[in-house]
């Protein structure tokens, strides 16, 4: 793994206009992902972290701060296509079959329909559902549906992934399953992957580092490198290196909640 | 299916019953004085029966209403000034031809006020205000216009029906063209979609529903947009100057088998959009 930069934030500040006043979504963030990297974004409800993603995707702007992706912008990494975004539901079209709508980017960024036959193909091959192309998404169970999402954020092969709680609505069982696919996808892409969670252990899990946050304002409290094996079984969960994080994550979130 | 069939033709046996009873009290007076002129006294089901079979009755009876259709209908060349059929066809072309424009002018203004906020903002206040003036006011200045530039004939009663129609497109297509969530809208954003891309592949197909139901209205505006321009002066044909000519005349059969004709028209039309919706929800595995 080399230790190329791929995202950088620093002193971040992000202060929304509202009614009631303004909100201090984001306060002195500073961040650094190399390329590779599965980071999760782990905090209580309303402490940014969609925020943050959105920053990166170039769909909220810093009021001050300055963030690069891939050295550059974030309007100009959106307008080369430099990432995937995974949101919370699926947003899958119900007009069209699963295979035309992990075309749907593709057909947006103008790429032959030959290729784009090929890319569904193998999308689809990586999250197994190789046998649902011609399928519509009320035929697909909710987890299904979540990976025919991440298929089409993978389709058109940025490296980076941004997921905000992609998993969230789901059950604890199809939520394990997909946790060992998308390591397994991680492995075998090699993408830097920002992940969105409110799950301790689904985060100790998945990331080489975890990055947890804090509300009022929102705040980066503490970023735990990870030393767990790249090779992670569902095992895993119950060593004392595992659990250790896992406490580490925890004091970070309680002390994020001392004043309550 | 059945069970639904049950309260529709006991209701429809209702109102025929209420019908018949009408003509009886609404008619008798006329009986009754002719019998006095007559020095004859009507027993009730004499009565009855001159209610029930006047020439030009102030309410006719559903059976005499059915027979000057099924005669103006089946018995008069389609060519005939008489014919029914000719002159709903009169009434039929300017409707569609109306409707066609108002669809038109309907889809393509919503489609600048939802692009375009200053459109928005400065067109938007002009069509509900041009929907506030009574149409039977705006008819014949419509018609007189637009006969002394020598448009005469269907292009008038079109310019009505599309006055009329456009507008049910104009609400309901801004609607559906702004029904995708700022959710959606982000997730284009993230593929760095253009608005022209987000238009066809998002807020079009999302807009389908909203389009049906006003196409649906549309149509029946259309159809009395025609009807009120065949009622000024100087149309001869059409259902509309049919209904006229009639209340000249007297000629209540005449009026009422035009009405009937009038909504035989629009349940029809209605009906056939309401066919072409089934096929492409189902195509579009849109829930009704
Ligand atoms: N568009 C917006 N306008 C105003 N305030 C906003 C907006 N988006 C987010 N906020 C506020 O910013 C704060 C952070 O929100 P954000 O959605 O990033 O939190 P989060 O960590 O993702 O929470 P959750 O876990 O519930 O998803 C919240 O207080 C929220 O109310
Ligand atoms: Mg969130």
């Amino acid at each position: 793994m080399t230790n190329e930069t791929v995202i950088s934030a620093k002193s971040l500040d992000l202060t929304f206009q509202t009614n009631d006043g303004p909100v201090h979504a984001l306060k002195d963030v500073n961040l650094n992902v190399t390329k590779g990297d599965f980071v999760s974004f782990i905090g209580p409800s309303g402490c940014g972290k969609t925020t943050f993603l959105r920053v990166m995707a170039d769909l909220d702007q810093p009021t001050d701060g300055t963030i690069t992706i891939n050295g550059v912008s974030p309007k100009a990494a959106r307008e080369s296509r430099a990432y995937g975004y995974v949101f919370q539901s699926a947003g899958l079209y119900p007009w069209r079959t699963i295979g035309k709508n992990i075309r749907l980017p593709l057909e947006i960024m103008g790429i032959s329909k030959s290729e784009q036959k090929e890319r569904v193909e193998k999308v689809l091959k990586l999250v197994e559902l190789e046998d649902f192309e011609k399928k519509f998404p009320w035929q697909l169970s909710g987890g299904m549906q979540q990976r025919v999402s991440i298929a089409r954020a993978l389709a058109f092969d940025a490296d980076i992934l941004l997921m905000d709680e992609p998993f969230g609505a789901l059950d604890e069982i199809v939520r394990d399953y997909l946790n060992e696919q998308l390591l397994k996808l991680w492995h075998s892409t090699k993408k830097t992957i920002c992940f969105v969670t409110h799950s301790i252990p689904e985060a100790v899990y998945l990331s080489t580092k975890i990055v947890v946050m804090s509300p009022r304002p929102g705040r980066i409290i503490d970023i735990i490198e990870s030393d767990l094996p790249d090779k992670r079984p569902l095992e895993i969960r119950d060593t004392k290196e595992f659990i250790d994080i896992a406490q580490r994550v925890r004091e970070g979130l309680r002390a994020g909640h001392s004043y309550e | 299916m059945n069970k639904s069939l049950i309260p529709i033709v006991t209701i429809s046996m209702f109102i025929v019953l209420i019908w018949y009873a009408f003509s009886i009290v609404l008619n008798s007076s006329w009986a009754l004085d002719k019998a006095e002129r007559n020095n004859q006294k009507l027993s009730f089901s004499e009565l009855v029966h001159d209610t029930w079979s006047q020439k030009k009755p102030k309410l006719p009876t559903p059976h005499q209403v059915g027979y000057e259709m099924w005669k103006t209908t089946f018995d008069k060349k389609i060519t005939s000034k008489r014919s029914l059929v000719y002159h709903g066809w009169i009434t039929l072309s300017a409707t569609l031809a109306g409707f066609m424009l108002g669809t038109l002018l309907g889809v393509l203004l919503a489609l600048a006020i939802v692009h375009d906020k200053a459109t928005d903002l400065s067109v938007m206040p002009w069509i509900i205000t041009s929907q506030t003036i009574p149409i039977l006011a705006l008819a014949p200045m419509i018609i007189v216009v637009s006969s002394s530039i020598g448009f005469t004939g269907l292009m008038p009663k079109a310019i009505i029906s599309m006055y009329l129609s456009f507008f049910p497109i104009v609400v309901g297509m801004v609607k559906g063209l702004r029904s995708p969530d700022l959710l959606e809208i982000d997730q284009m954003k993230t593929w760095s979609a253009s608005q022209f891309q987000i238009l066809i592949k998002l807020r079009l197909p999302k807009s389908i529903p909203f389009l049906f139901t006003s196409l649906k209205l549309g149509m029946a505006a259309s159809l009395v947009g025609a009807i009120v321009g065949e009622l000024p002066s100087g149309a001869i044909a059409g259902l509309g100057a049919r209904m006229l000519s009639g209340s000249y005349y007297g000629q209540t059969i005449q009026i009422w088998s035009a009405l009937f004709a009038a909504a035989i028209l629009a349940a029809s039309l209605v009906g056939l959009i309401s066919l072409i919706q089934a096929f492409v929800f189902k195509r579009m595995m849109i829930a009704q």
